[in-house]
């Protein structure tokens, strides 16, 4: 017997109270938990959006279209970043100032290693879906927001959401809008640990500063 | 309504007071109060130290000596919760087990019909004010069983302080659990005494002259570790601060 | 982990001393004091969370009751989105497919996730006698593996050691393993974080092996779902080039859905946050993202012997939140090493026993630690109701009877060293069960009152050495009772 067949065959035999005719589905889930908790305008939720991500200590800015290429710039030369990540389908015009003003483009590429990507200073990348209440960014690896490792060696991102059409109020609606093939990476707040004596210290592993451009019209 | 005392085996045997007390207050309260002798114990130290079957005669006793009564009260709060969620388990795996097919509905019945001495009080009798009176500074301490299996939230709490001359004092860290367990005070006494330990510094520290609750074992563990590290605090049953009236020397 | 919990003394034993403990005593009292506040707000914030709760062990039970059906539908998914899917019925097994893998990839050296079951089977040592190097990497089992020490606590397995005893950690042992802790090292949280950053960065950059646990695995999709603070579970999921995950069966949830119940009940019930700082979620393997292999390796090692007991089985729904470690007033002063295994505290107490057996008196001891205050059940974000499990547990100790084990229904005997209590149990069953015969040791017990001892001989003394016996009273309540109303007076 292989060890599927010994687990399955333990399974099965652990199961005996179970009557055989019982369907997953028989199992009763009470869904009555709430989908979305408060009523809030789309204002309003993107202002719990910015509070709770400052709340874990991300640093959050307001733009419109017109004023990105500046904010972004002055972000980067703010952090003294000489070298910035930018993943395939990131807006030509986001990085246009920065790198008018000399900071070098990296691409994000297979042959951009892990080695290469801890030299770099700075990454600047779109998201999949922000949520309100919990302070979250989502990427999903789509256009303008590139491999996972881009936005985890560099140690400071600028993460770009569009307000309000990629906020969303609460985890359940977040997870109706991703698609669970594609590489997920739920962001809050910058890097941190409550290791020592179980109390929240930011800045290990992640990029120690996360920085959040919330981008409206 | 007639009304049943389970006294309880430890208060019968160790803290006859309270029962007294129990039987002074309702009888205050114009309840008339029945004390079937053939009552016993819940079965608690059994079942909960892994005696299961040990405890089955006594769920079956329990039934039967509380059967003819609309209320059964009784002055503790974890043989309530014994009462009121292990007799029907008792009762149902006896009959899984193919001994008694009937104890498990007649233990439900008679845990429906139990009540511990705070909940009759304000449930079912639905006085908060007993006209009692106590002129000391008293903490109360909520025992796990009353807080968390019985959900007593804050019956005894308006029982104390609708009682006249009695100065009610905040207990840091009220809800942690005093220690005793049962037979874990003496199945882990160092843990339980370090438990005690602390119980009894968080209730020094509120200046009270005595320390209530609902259940003598855990007054039984609090008292112990006080008058063993010398604190002047007594362990009082509340049904003794709700008994006390302006006659009473104490 | 160089560390075992192998040969530890019962609890009581080991609890006796460690209660002791004054440093322990404290670093435990102030790190569970701070969370339990907290999540006490996390939980707060949510007006839906018994409605979550109970959505949540509904999940879980949906899961447990037909895990045949689940298990299946993991591997067909991982398999298609490109995993490799491998099943291990114990420890020795799961180890032996590790270590297999590992050398298939011809590296020495691999990057660990905190994870528990590797813990449990023990993954760390059985690699080391292969000749391979597992490197942990998350802060706190970094600490533990430096301090050759074992883990204390399932979400922080360093909670026993304070910020200052860290500090020397890091400088007496890291340059054992790799770069040195800075000069003039403080002890401050975040300077300590740093030179685990540091530290790990050069481990992470080369790695070319990582090995995970998960804390959920989607059935209909195949995803794994890690959660983490730190950043270095995403170091090790995304840099190497092989990846294997080692996942208890119990971790499945049916539906991509389902994660909404549980994303809102672990953060908040662990770390005591809205959301935790990083969460991964990957379906087999993409495209030049991530690791080119993947392998998932499902295992039993006693969750199945867990799942035949009908009331045990609830113990399986946990998902390692620890938040019943944090409230539970044992766990804060015997702290977790008491309980010898990786499992510590209330659901330790009950999962132990259940997955390894209680042949050991360690074992045997387990469901004891606990004064049944229910603080742990009223905590649990998927509703264990742990009192029961533990008195259900020792009556198994106690008694002995029908368990299953490794697959297989055996009779177990009463553990050993428990007659005399048996006997006791016994008689005091038969004394209360004959009202008469109770009374008439009530009044032998008042007779002789003025005689009684204030410390007592032999096992009383367990009592009398740290608390006074309440005095006999003169007369039992029941004679009190019969005085003065009367024996028939019964309306």
């Amino acid at each position: 017997m292989s060890s599927k067949d010994v687990v399955l065959s333990r399974v099965r035999k652990a199961l005996a109270d179970v009557p055989d005719d019982e369907q997953p589905q028989d199992v009763p889930v009470p869904r009555s938990y709430l989908r979305v908790h408060g009523e809030r305008t789309a204002v309003g939720t993107v202002a719990l959006l910015a509070d709770n991500l400052e709340d874990y200590r991300a640093l959050v800015h307001h733009c419109t279209g017109d004023e990105l290429p500046g904010l972004v710039a002055r972000l980067l030369a703010d952090r003294g970043a000489r070298t910035v990540v930018a993943p395939g389908g990131l807006p030509e015009g986001w990085l246009a100032m920065a790198v008018a003003d000399g900071v070098e483009r990296v691409p994000d590429a297979p042959d951009v290693t892990a080695r290469r990507l801890d030299a770099v200073d700075s990454v600047v990348t779109g998201c999949a879906v922000a949520v309100a209440e919990t302070g979250t960014l989502v990427l999903d690896a789509g256009a303008g927001q590139g491999r996972r490792r881009i936005t985890l060696v560099p140690d400071h991102h600028i993460c770009v959401v569009r307000v309000p059409e990629q906020v969303v109020d609460s985890v359940p609606q977040a997870l109706e809008q991703l698609d669970p093939t594609r590489p997920l990476t739920w962001i809050s707040g910058p890097s941190a640990t409550s290791d020592i004596e179980l109390d929240r210290v930011e800045g290990v592993h992640g990029p120690r500063v996360l920085e959040v451009v919330l981008l409206a019209g | 309504m007639r009304v049943a005392l389970f006294v309880t085996c430890v208060n019968d045997t160790l803290y006859p007071r309270t029962g007294q007390a129990v039987v002074t207050l309702l009888e205050r309260l114009g309840v008339e109060v029945a004390f079937p002798a053939a009552q016993s114990c819940c079965g608690q130290p059994q079942f909960n130290t892994g005696y299961r079957r040990e405890s089955e005669p006594l769920v079956r006793r329990y039934a039967d000596v509380f059967r003819d009564y609309d209320h059964i009260v009784t002055p503790s709060g974890s043989c309530a919760a014994m009462v009121r969620d292990n007799h029907p388990r008792v009762g149902d795996r006896a009959a899984q087990e193919g001994r008694d097919g009937e104890l498990a509905e007649a233990a439900a019945a008679a845990a429906a019909r139990t009540y511990e001495l705070t909940e009759f009080l304000v449930d079912v009798l639905k006085v908060t004010d007993v006209g009692a009176y106590y002129p000391h500074a008293v903490t109360y301490h909520p025992t796990c069983h009353g807080l968390r299996m019985l959900g007593l939230g804050d019956r005894p709490r308006r029982l104390l302080e609708n009682v006249r001359g009695l100065e009610l004092r905040e207990l840091p860290g009220a809800e942690e659990c005093c220690g005793f367990g049962g037979t874990f005070a003496v199945k882990n006494p160092a843990v339980s005494a370090a438990m005690g330990a602390d119980k009894a510094r968080s209730i020094g520290t509120t200046g009270a002259q005595a320390v209530c609750t609902v259940d003598n074992s855990c007054l039984m563990h609090i008292g112990g570790t006080l008058a063993r590290l010398g604190s002047p605090v007594r362990p009082v049953h509340i049904a003794e601060i709700l008994a006390s009236t302006e006659g009473d020397v104490r | 982990m160089s560390g075992t919990y192998l040969g530890m003394p019962a609890f009581p034993r080991a609890a006796a001393l460690s209660s002791q403990d004054k440093t322990l005593r404290g670093n435990l009292r102030h790190a569970t004091h701070t969370i339990r506040a907290k999540r006490a707000k996390a939980v707060d914030e949510l007006a839906d969370w018994d409605r979550l709760r109970e959505a949540g062990a509904a999940v879980k039970n949906r899961t447990l009751r037909h895990l045949d059906h689940y298990l299946e539908q993991v591997e067909a998914a991982v398999t298609a989105a490109g995993g490799q899917v491998h099943w291990a019925a114990d420890a020795a097994e799961a180890n032996r497919i590790v270590t297999g893998l590992v050398q298939a990839t011809g590296e020495t050296e691999v990057v660990k996730v905190k994870s528990m079951a590797t813990q449990e089977i023990g993954l760390n040592d059985a690699l080391a006698e292969a000749g391979i190097t597992a490197c942990e990497t998350d802060l706190a089992e970094l600490i533990v593996q430096l301090g050759d020490d074992l883990p204390s606590h399932i979400l922080v397995p360093a909670i026993h050691r304070n910020r200052s005893e860290i500090r020397e950690i890091f400088r007496d042992r890291m340059a054992d393993w790799g770069r040195p802790a800075p000069d003039g090292l403080t002890d401050t949280p975040a300077e300590l974080a740093e030179a685990a950053r540091l530290h790990l960065r050069e481990k992470f950059l080369r790695a070319k092996v990582g090995i995970s646990g998960a804390n959920f695995v989607v059935a209909e999709t195949g995803t794994l779902v890690v959660v983490e603070s730190e950043g270095n579970g995403r170091m090790c999921l995304t840099l190497p080039e092989t990846l294997i995950s080692v996942v208890g069966i119990e971790k499945i949830v049916p539906a991509w859905q389902d994660l909404e119940i549980f994303l809102q009940l672990l953060p908040r019930s662990s770390t005591a946050e809205r959301m935790n700082p990083y969460t991964s979620m990957w379906t087999g393997t993409s495209d030049d993202d991530g690791p080119r292999t993947f392998h998932l390796v499902l295992l039993d090692n006693g969750r199945t012997d867990t799942l035949a007991d009908t009331v045990g089985r609830q113990a399986l729904r946990c998902i390692r939140c620890s938040a019943c470690l944090n409230v539970c007033p044992v766990y804060e002063r015997a702290g977790g090493h008491a309980y010898g295994s990786p499992y510590p505290g209330p659901i330790g107490a009950i999962l132990t026993p259940q997955i390894r057996g209680t042949d050991s008196e360690l074992d045997a001891s387990l469901p004891y630690a606990s004064t049944l205050c229910g603080a742990c059940y009223e905590v649990c974000p998927v509703a264990i109701d742990i009192p029961e499990v533990l008195v259900h547990l020792r009556e198994r100790v106690a008694e002995g009877g029908e368990v299953t084990r490794r697959g297989t229904r055996v009779k177990v005997k009463p553990a050993k060293g428990h007659a005399a209590e048996r006997a006791a149990m016994r008689a005091s069953r038969w004394l209360l069960d004959r009202p008469g015969a109770l009374r008439a040791g009530q009044r032998a017990l008042s007779r002789s009152r003025r005689f009684h001892p204030k410390r007592m001989p032999g096992p009383g003394r367990a009592w009398t050495d740290s608390r006074d016996l309440p005095p006999a009273p003169a007369e039992s309540f029941r004679d009190w009772w019969a005085r003065t109303r009367g024996e028939g007076r019964n309306p």
